[in-house]
């Protein structure tokens, strides 16, 4: 029998209570958020439970939100699926701008090891555990976190790609 | 020179400097990459070694890292197909196929049927030059450097086939929003019959050649074994995966441009060693074939090959002259002036050596707010350094190949 996503939310709200929220289905993935102090157990329960069974990590990235409040300025978005059922579940977590850091997966999951250390490269997310957490794709003598949106791909003093000719601005177009 | 300027010691300088063994021998570090002819891209790895024993292995990668994440945030949609070509190189058209998916899966475009299957012939082809450099590779590896010479211009015939459909051979940027930018002429088809034709004639002496090989076998068989468990682990997906014997395969969990459509196995191997991810390249060979076969045979009638989207498919360029409407809709496409909504869509297909997926989150402006790539690559060469260990270094080399890992897909 099919794995409903109804059935995923309940097991979850009743193991997690108010640590899980905001489920939603978007665009045939079904998602959620959590709490940033409760992702190892979240998604430990969700590996090791025998009829969620999610057992593999496809994908884990960050993404960065310098508009919201200081509490929700870095994302690690964590993508599982259970292949016995072949259901694919999004898991969001928010963590703050002052201090990202959160507990790595590395040793539930032992391919998120390196994508801890991409998110840690690109955004600087700290995960707490991790056993290697140095950068990956720059080079070690790098002091930014390039993904993050304060750096500017190109130098911000060209005119000739400027927006307000074409009578937009960033949010309108 | 100073000491100061010598850069700091390695950390496996130390446990060679501690560790004697019994009989007065020592251990040795080898610096195998970045560039060696035998690793075929960029790919370090420091190497622990007893004698011809590999005992740790510790892999540098990022030598050809390009920041494709951080330009897409910069670049409107139609424009971010060029960097999905660099990724898996060998099989580019599979990338431009996925990433205009991703888009037609945030936009609710329904693709016609034809031109579905048309993507499915594309995509099956690239599929095929994948295996084919990879297998062919990995043989030159062992030694066999006639086969490779010899199924090699069958990759030739069809980047004439990509040729035709969109004037590019290696990095295709094929496709649009919505199917593809022209119709496939006559002599794309015709060239595909003559591949079909001729092709599964090579590639059967190709397979002949090796998979009872002495040589092949004594070289191949037993090395690199990774268990189911271990491969799910690290994330292992495409063939390798289905070599340590689990039947995953995106165009079969979750199909995608009518793969439901058509007939064919997954093939898996056993044990996870380099023969199996061999054998079942090959065999994934023959599938794509056939699927190219079906795909031909069920072809619908007519000339559809894009969508009727005019808001983000380009209008005739004739049309664009002297028709006010088609002239709105070129600018407005050309200028990213394209609406989208704000929303988030995960897709993934079957690449060349694995699930590549296209993580895409929008905030309704006219480029990507944050676009992840899920490398297959990326995710299974961290299993390297432990499928090396206790390896020769000469089946390292062989692992490495056998593992497809195409540089431009690990670094992005």
């Amino acid at each position: 029998m099919a794995l409903e996503t109804s059935e995923i939310q309940e097991k979850l709200t009743a193991t997690f209570g108010e640590s899980v929220f905001n489920f939603t289905q978007e665009k045939s993935i079904f998602s959620l958020e959590v709490a940033s102090d409760k992702i190892t157990a979240v998604l430990l329960f969700l590996k090791n439970d025998e009829t969620l069974r999610f057992n593999f990590l496809t994908d884990l990235c960050g993404i960065h939100y310098p508009d919201n409040d200081d509490s929700h300025q870095f994302t690690v978005v964590y993508h599982l699926h259970n292949w016995i059922d072949n259901v694919r579940i999004k898991i969001k977590t928010y963590l703050p701008g002052s201090n990202p850091e959160i507990k790595t997966i590395s040793n539930i999951f032992l391919c998120a090891n390196w994508m801890e250390r991409e998110a840690y490269d690109f955004y600087g997310i700290n995960f707490i555990g991790h056993p290697q957490l140095k950068r990956i794709l720059n080079m070690d003598e790098m002091i930014s976190f390039p993904m993050r949106k304060e750096f500017p791909m190109e130098d911000g003093g060209r005119t000739d790609k400027d927006d307000r000719f074409f009578g937009r601005t960033i949010n309108n177009a | 020179m100073s000491e100061l300027l010598l850069p700091p010691e390695h950390r496996y300088a130390e446990i060679v400097k501690k560790r004697q063994n019994e009989d007065g021998s020592e251990l040795s570090i080898l610096n195998l990459g970045p560039t060696h002819p035998a690793t075929h891209g960029i790919f370090q790895n420091i190497l622990l070694m007893d004698g011809e024993r590999i005992l740790e292995a510790e892999p540098t990668i990022g030598y050809i890292h390009r920041a494709f994440e951080k330009i897409a945030e910069n670049r409107p949609f139609y424009q971010i197909t060029p960097l999905t070509d660099r990724m898996n190189y060998c099989s580019s058209p599979i990338n431009n196929m996925a990433w205009w998916m991703t888009i037609e899966k945030l936009l609710d475009i329904e693709v016609p049927k034809r031109a579905q299957y048309l993507r499915v012939i594309v995509m099956e082809l690239a599929r095929i030059t994948d295996h084919l450099i990879c297998n062919s590779i990995l043989g030159v590896d062992t030694g066999a450097y006639t086969g490779f010479l010899y199924v090699f211009q069958f990759r030739e015939k069809v980047y004439e086939i990509y040729e035709e459909i969109c004037g590019a051979r290696l990095t295709t940027n094929m496709g649009r929003i919505g199917g593809f930018e022209r119709d496939w002429s006559p002599e794309a088809f015709r060239k595909l019959e003559v591949f079909l034709e001729e092709f599964p004639v090579a590639w059967k002496e190709f397979e002949n050649l090796f998979e009872r090989n002495r040589i092949f076998i004594d070289r191949t068989v037993n090395v690199g074994p990774i268990s189911a468990e271990k491969a799910i682990s690290y994330g292992f997906t495409g063939p390798n995966l289905r070599a340590a014997g689990v039947d995953y395969d995106v165009r079969v969990a979750q199909p995608y441009s009518s793969y439901e459509d058509f007939d064919f196995k997954v093939p898996v191997g056993k044990s996870g060693d380099t023969y199996d991810r061999f054998c079942v390249r090959n065999a994934e060979v023959w599938e794509s074939l056939s699927i190219i076969r079906q795909a031909l045979d069920k072809m619908p009638a007519g000339n559809e090959y894009h969508a009727d989207v005019p808001a983000y498919y380009l209008p005739p360029k004739e049309d664009v002259y002297h028709d006010m409407e088609s002239l709105i809709y070129h600018f407005k496409i050309v200028m990213g002036e394209v609406p989208v909504p704000v929303s988030e869509v995960y897709h993934a297909v079957e690449g060349g050596n694995g699930e590549l997926g296209f993580y895409l989150v929008t905030d309704g402006s006219r480029t990507p707010y944050r676009l992840h790539f899920r490398r297959p690559c990326f995710i299974y060469y961290q299993a390297y350094p432990e499928m090396i260990k206790g390896a020769l270094l000469s089946d390292a080399i062989v692992i490495l190949s056998s593992l497809n890992v195409i540089a431009g897909e690990l670094d992005a």
